[in-house]
């Protein structure tokens, strides 16, 4: 076995830093779905009849879909008879403010690096953690309100915010959209709502922070983002879940509205459990996402670090309805061991004048298989749209897979539309120069990956780019091709 | 400095090198020429510690350490540094987030503190004037679209950020124009002292007329056949390397 060899199993055999859990007493639905179930949620949530009726009806829809096999990947079917959908932290009364939060819920998430504590949270970053099914506390919600910036679990708006959420709900993904989303639609627990108001440009960093603790429960959580006329919010999400034998599903469904003029730039660091070097265990992650730029000159900016994971299947889309609107999609992809990622993103081109830019870097290592799947449609009235993609894949050693699957549908003669792809391993002949300047392997290779994927990190807000750096260095630890 | 001793080294099971002596001293300045496949480059990548080269017979001492038993970023980290014939690209690193990642890892290995920002971008303007090399190329990813010269010049600042006790250069002069070379020579020549030491590989004369050595050593089949002063060069420069094949070959 050649040295670089030897490396590469090195960094196979890492380990999950989030892999702990917490046993705690948990108020649970019993196993198994069906429609008493989803009533079972529903009551437990307090939820109008009209949540609770389209809950059914998405029901109804799933119950008639089937799950789809197109995407590259590959994994035993889930029991979701046997799956728990709802799981909750107990607790006597709903705290009112942060001071009322259990400190054992608190101090899961300062384990994890988030501290829910306003006076010692980060500049300019407020929260909402989200804990198996419920939110367990949202920051910074007097600073934003003043601004008329509703930023609260997804339970609590829709207490509050009956009308907002019952006109967006669904608007951009419908239930019927493919089998997860409705299943999402029929089972969701909690989530993050934030709404910006016209012309506000909001302050601060919004962050939602994902945490499974519970074992055979899926997580199922809904965010909705609504962006008035001429407003602007950067948007962050970031996810762990416990080391565990059993796989897990976690099925989200992530909604962004851009009103005219409006911006709305979404980050995702994705750090799910990947399953064990063996590919024992580990997040099955389908998640569907997606934006509408409905006004003009809107703009939707998808960016996403993913780096955990068993399987993902993820296409953060956007519909560029309005005029000159405008959306964007960064993408770090980066599987090891036996993980597999199908993901990328979709470019529906209706308005005049509409752009959208697409770099994708993929980075597979050991088993793994990474595949970029795109698809760039431009409609028949999208007078002048463009639309460049870039998709590269970086391999690394002999034993993992990079695949792309670009489609273009075009309908209209005006359009432009440009695909560039490169493929790369990491070459013997970079490290050894790195080597040669007195720079270790593993730091040559953090060195070579950030660089790569240098386009998208960029993108990143500011903590969390260094936060990803990291990550991308922490998973290829060791591992050179 | 630098001692070798009967150094053997093959590459996928062909020998290249057949027992080389070699003895470098601080201060010195030593060219190593020869025909096109003689080994002078193998010379150089089995010093700096390439993978795909075995060594199959002989030893290499450099400065009282077993240089064999030293993996490459050890062997830089003792101060041993090879410019590069062909400088490869790194997308997206800056050559100075990559000088600052090696100086520091040189450093630490060293037992020194590691350099700030301010500090390593004042060492590196200092620096910059021996190459006269522009900042603007040092923020562009390293070596991604460089010219010929351009690279070799950075492999020469590279140098000079990490001052090395032995260099080796391997073929620095080949793809540069006169001009450049001159720049490049003469920044090897102000890093020079009476501590460091040069290994010059080259496959022509001209790069010896900027860089003078003390000792010039004729490569052929593996094995140093012949060692002069800086008269061999230029009389191998006159009359080629036939008259020195046919030495060897009729001594065969």
């Amino acid at each position: 076995m050649s040295k670089d060899n030897q490396i590469l199993e090195e960094f196979t055999s890492k380990e999950y830093e989030h892999g702990w859990s917490v046993d705690m007493e948990v108020d649970e639905a019993p196993p198994g779905l069906n429609e008493e179930i989803i009533k079972w949620i529903s009551a437990k949530k307090e939820e109008p009849q009209w949540l609770l009726d389209w809950r059914l009806k998405a029901f109804k829809t799933w119950s008639e879909m089937t799950e789809p096999e197109w995407a590259n990947v590959t994994y035993p079917k889930i029991d979701l008879q046997a799956l728990r959908y709802y799981s909750a932290p107990k607790k006597s009364k709903k705290p009112k403010s942060l001071d009322e939060i259990d400190p054992e819920l608190l101090q899961i998430y300062e384990r994890l690096g988030i501290s829910l504590n306003e006076q010692k949270k980060l500049q300019g970053i407020a929260v909402d953690a989200v804990l198996d099914s419920v939110s367990v506390g949202t920051t910074f919600k007097d600073t934003l309100s003043k601004l008329g910036i509703i930023f609260c679990s997804f339970s609590e708006a829709v207490k509050e915010h009956p009308d907002l959420v019952k006109q967006y709900l669904g608007s951009v993904v419908p239930m019927t959209d493919n089998y997860y989303a409705a299943l999402n639609s029929a089972v969701f627990s909690d989530g993050s709502f934030c709404y910006i108001p016209a012309g506000v440009r909001c302050p601060m960093e919004l962050s939602t922070y994902f945490r499974i603790n519970a074992a055979n429960t899926g997580q199922f959580e809904r965010t909705l983002i609504v962006a008035e006329d001429s407003s602007y919010v950067s948007y962050l999400e970031g996810c762990t879940a416990p080391q565990r034998d059993e796989n897990q599903l976690h099925a989200a469904v992530v909604e962004i509205y851009a009103a005219k003029n409006a911006e709305v730039k979404y980050s995702t660091v994705q750090n799910w459990f990947p399953g064990d070097k063996n590919g024992k265990g580990g997040i099955y992650n389908f998640v569907t996402k997606r934006g509408i730029c409905a006004g003009d000159n809107s703009k939707i900016s998808w960016t996403q670090v993913e780096t955990g994971s068993a399987v993902t299947w993820k296409y953060p889309s956007c519909i560029l309805k309005g005029d000159n609107s405008v959306g964007e999609f960064y993408s770090v992809a980066v599987t090891n061991n036996y993980q597999q990622a199908d993901t990328g993103t979709k470019m529906i081109h209706i308005g005049k004048n509409t752009k959208s830019r697409i770099v994708s870097k993929g980075i597979s290592a050991g088993k793994s298989q990474n595949s970029y799947r795109g698809q760039v449609q431009v409609m028949k009235r999208a007078t002048n749209a463009r639309n460049f993609s870039q998709c590269d894949s970086l391999l690394m050693g002999d034993k993992c897979g990079a695949h792309t699957f670009p489609y273009i549908d075009i309908q209209n003669s005006s359009a432009k539309v440009e695909h560039e792809a490169t493929t790369s391993k990491i070459g013997e002949d970079q490290l050894f120069y790195c080597n040669q300047r007195g720079i270790s392997t593993e730091d040559a290779v953090a060195l070579i990956v950030n660089g790569y994927a240098k386009e998208v990190l960029n993108q990143l807000p500011m903590e969390f780019a260094v936060e990803a750096q990291k990550l991308l260095a922490l998973t290829l630890e060791g591992s050179v091709g | 400095m630098l001692s070798i001793k009967n150094l053997h080294a093959s590459i996928e099971g062909t020998p290249i090198l057949r027992g080389i002596n070699l003895e470098v001293k601080p201060g010195e300045v030593h060219a190593i020429m020869g025909p096109n496949g003689s080994g002078k480059s193998t010379l150089a990548s089995v010093l700096a510690g390439r993978e795909e080269y075995e060594v199959t017979d002989g030893s290499v001492d450099f400065l009282g350490k077993d240089l064999l038993d030293l993996a490459p970023e050890d062997r830089a980290r003792e101060g041993v540094f090879l410019a590069f014939q062909y400088p490869v690209e790194i997308p997206g690193v800056s050559s100075t987030n990559f000088l600052r990642t090696a100086v520091n890892q040189v450093r630490e290995y060293r037992g020194l503190e590691p350099l700030d920002a301010v500090k390593f971008l004042s060492e590196m303007k200092e620096k910059m004037k021996l190459v006269e090399i522009d900042q603007k190329l040092l923020s562009r990813a390293l070596n991604e679209g460089f010219s010929g010269g351009e690279k070799k010049r950075n492999e020469i600042f590279q140098m000079a950020m990490l001052e090395p006790k032995l260099s080796i250069l391997d073929e620095t002069d080949s793809g540069l124009d006169i001009d450049a070379l001159r720049v490049v020579s003469n920044g090897v020549n102000k890093l020079k002292s009476n501590e460091n030491a040069t290994i010059v590989v080259t496959h022509y004369q001209r790069l010896l007329d900027y860089i003078v050595p003390d000792y010039v050593h004729v490569l052929y089949k593996g094995r140093i056949v012949k060692s002069g002063t800086k008269e061999l060069a230029l009389e191998l420069e006159e009359k080629g390397y036939d008259w020195i094949k046919e030495e060897v070959d009729a001594a065969v």
